[in-house]
């Protein structure tokens, strides 16, 4: 009762200022949103639609080149070595994060050293994505056979009487030890998130479940994964967001060399050492559009599960 | 009570207001270089003796190799440094083209610097940059102790050198060091080896056509300089490490197996820069002594050997009274003797004494380059970046991969096509 009480007043209070501010209380509601809007314009639309724009027009955004940068990004040979490596980011990134995520999540929540085992996987979103693609390269640095390896992954192959490997070179692996430092990055993340859906099921529904004989196998399958499903969605459709733009660790790990090159980092290369605007916009287009669907996905299912609860 | 904390409030907001104004009113000038380590070191000795004795504050900002980004971020942003190193004159132009630098003929004195080189940062009869130095590019680093030692002598040939490299893997050694890394700019150190054979194979006039893009890339004289590199980059025996060695070892470590014993490899082709980074891998090494150099030779016997150079490029964003006294100081012989004594390059301006070179090795490099009758800067250098450090580096990288020569020039000799449109 009280409650209600101080928010009658409060309503009545604002519903004075509101009066006083706006006469038409359709127009209310803008007048809070404005300012966040102008914002959103100016930092968003504005940008987004010049860029458009711009990706019609040749290097120097003077004169009209119709659809010549969209040609060139879909006939370029760079440029679909960097679709097909995007696309394998994609798949085994997406997969290997949200699958590894979901795994230590429900495992951990099993032990007592919950909280070290989450902070110790959780530890490398603390650093940066430049910062932890520097310390891989040392991880996968090479060096001629017979001299002391400064890599420990050629440090073991060596000690077990291999090869030395030049990882980041030999072409299709080198995409995927890329994609390893990316899951070592952000499997913390996709955790988590896993992790507090995980804590918000109620203990009822397994219990349940067991007294009505079901083993661990199928309390996994058929409750807990059918109840985090919502969540593991937004999970899956924010790394797929964040892996198509990917960008940091290709750059400072091998700048796209040896068939690793990605669309972001192409985008990159044509806008600031190429010069040529007009076809960096039109492959931030491309991005933008694939981006796009995944985003509203993403928004669609947040707001479903806002609902159900 | 309040009032006087109000009052001293007052007081040192007025002081402080003061002392920020006072700053803001000392003459600065701002300088964006690619150096690091020792040269960034030896500029630093500059521009300390450029503060003593103009009393102008200079701002030097060392940014790295991502230099050409930073530079294109900043104008674009209408926030560019006064003074900047530029990568190479291809870029520079780039930076002409959009009328972002100041022309340097009004402010400094022409006569000292050396036609060939205002030559290359000559835009529509206006000079656009100058030169601190010179790096003599065409260079083989030995250890004459060990060449002693194996009996092996310094070839003056192209057959001699590949006669030598057949020669020292016959006897159980690696011959050549090779490092293509070099993070974004990756691959250059490839790009060298072969425009020194295409000056050699081709001659200079086809060299100067080939920056213009008046002769292809799939022309069978720059396929001949591209095979000649391949000869030996491709050949695991005759390079430390083999080709993975050669793509994923840095530039500067390049020559540290040349110096292990047994030595990991013989020789190592590479500017004269690569001075400051022996000496920094192991500062015991004396120069003439431990290392040395011969000039990286001609095709045949009697034939010129010539000579590829490059140098760091210094051009001018804003014109203001400190800026222009900055790259006065920058192109005079105070300023490049300080410089090239330190790190053993070469001075540009005509009017520095050569006794200045004491190490034995700039000395040499000196005698060279005197001594050239044909200089050429590096073509990658010289090329529109889209092709000079973009698919001419990758296709270095690619090539020493193992893709075949024909797939690599057709990739360039694309992107040449739109570049030099």
């Amino acid at each position: 009762m009280h409650e209600r009480g101080i928010r009658k007043r409060l309503s009545s209070a604002s519903g004075r200022v509101g009066q006083f501010l706006s006469p038409s209380p359709r127009l209310r509601p803008w007048f809070y949103v404005g300012p966040s809007l102008f914002l959103l314009f100016l930092f968003l639309v504005y940008p987004a639609i010049e860029t458009i724009v711009l990706s019609f027009f040749g290097p120097n955004s003077h004169q009209f080149v119709g659809l010549a940068n969209y040609r060139y990004a879909f006939t370029d040979s760079t440029m679909l070595t960097s679709f097909q490596n995007n696309a394998i980011w994609l798949v085994i990134f997406t997969i290997f994060t949200v699958a590894l995520g979901l795994v230590i999540a429900v495992l951990v929540d099993r032990v007592r050293y919950e909280r070290v085992a989450k902070s110790v996987i959780f530890l490398p979103m603390a650093i940066s994505m430049v910062g932890a693609s520097v310390i891989w390269k040392f991880m996968y640095a090479f060096k001629p056979e017979g001299i002391a390896q400064i890599g420990l992954l050629n440090q073991i192959v060596v000690a077990f009487g291999g090869k030395p490997i030049a990882w980041l070179i030999h072409s299709p692996w080198n995409n995927v030890a890329l994609i390893a430092v990316g899951v070592w990055l952000w499997t913390g993340f996709c955790m988590v998130v896993l992790s507090a859906a995980l804590k918000n099921i109620p203990k009822q529904l397994l219990e349940a479940a067991r007294i009505d004989g079901a083993n661990e196998w199928q309390v996994f399958l058929k409750v807990l994964l059918p109840l985090l499903w919502p969540t593991a969605t937004v999970v899956t459709t924010t790394m797929i967001v964040f892996v198509l733009k990917i960008f940091d660790i290709v750059y400072v790990m091998t700048n796209g060399n040896y068939n690793t090159d990605v669309i972001a980092n192409l985008m990159y290369k044509q806008a600031f050492l190429f010069g040529n605007y007009g076809r960096a916009s039109a492959i931030s287009v491309i991005l933008l559009l694939v981006i796009v669907p995944m985003m509203w996905i993403n928004i669609r299912r947040f707001k479903g599960q806002m609902e159900m609860r | 009570m309040l009032k006087r904390a109000l009052t001293l409030l007052l007081i040192v907001t007025m002081v402080g207001g003061l002392g920020v104004w006072a700053v803001a009113q000392q003459k600065t000038v701002s300088i964006a270089v690619t150096w690091s380590g020792q040269e960034l070191q030896a500029f630093q000795d500059v521009i300390a003796q450029f503060q003593k004795e103009t009393g102008i504050t200079v701002n030097v900002e060392p940014i790295g190799r991502d230099l050409a980004t930073v530079l294109v971020t900043r104008f674009k942003a209408g926030n560019p440094p006064d003074v900047a190193a530029m990568p190479n004159p291809g870029q520079m132009k780039q930076f002409v083209d959009e009328n972002a630098l100041v022309p340097l003929e009004s402010i400094i004195n022409m006569n000292q610097q050396p036609k060939g080189f205002t030559d290359l940062t000559t835009v529509d009869g206006h000079c656009y940059g100058i030169f601190m130095d010179a790096d003599v590019k065409s260079l083989v680093w030995y250890d004459p102790k060990v060449f002693k030692a194996k009996g092996y002598t310094v070839p003056t040939t192209w057959d001699e050198l590949i006669n030598l490299t057949q020669q020292i893997a016959r006897s159980g050694g690696t011959p050549w060091a090779i490092g293509l890394e070099s993070g974004a700019a990756s691959g250059w150190p490839g790009t060298d080896w072969i425009e020194d054979l295409m000056l050699r194979i081709a001659g200079p006039q086809a060299y100067d056509l080939w920056i213009q893009h008046k002769i292809s890339w799939l022309n069978p004289d720059v396929q001949a300089a591209w095979r000649a590199f391949g000869e030996i980059a491709l050949n695991p025996k005759y390079v430390y490490g083999g080709t993975s060695g050669a793509l994923s070892t840095n530039f500067g470590d390049a020559a540290n197996p040349l110096f292990t014993d047994p030595p990991g490899a013989y020789m190592l082709k590479q500017a004269t820069f690569m001075q400051s980074f022996i000496q920094q891998a192991d500062p015991n090494l004396v120069a003439g002594e431990d290392y040395d150099i011969f000039p990286f030779p001609p095709m045949g016997p009697g034939l010129p050997t010539p000579i590829e150079g490059s140098g760091d490029l210094v051009s001018v964003f804003n014109n203001t009274p400190e800026s222009q006294a900055l790259i006065k100081y920058l192109a005079g012989a105070e300023a490049q003797t300080i410089f090239c004594q330190k790190l053993g390059k070469l001075a540009v301006n005509n009017t520095v004494n050569p006794d200045i070179y004491t190490n034995p090795i700039s000395k040499k490099a000196f005698e060279i380059l005197s001594n050239a009758q044909v200089f050429r800067f590096d073509a990658s250098d010289s090329m529109p970046a889209q092709v000079g450090s973009g698919t001419f580096w990758t296709g270095v990288l690619d090539y020493v991969n193992g893709t075949p020569l024909d797939t690599v020039l057709t990739k360039i000799e694309q992107s040449a096509q739109e570049a030099y449109k």
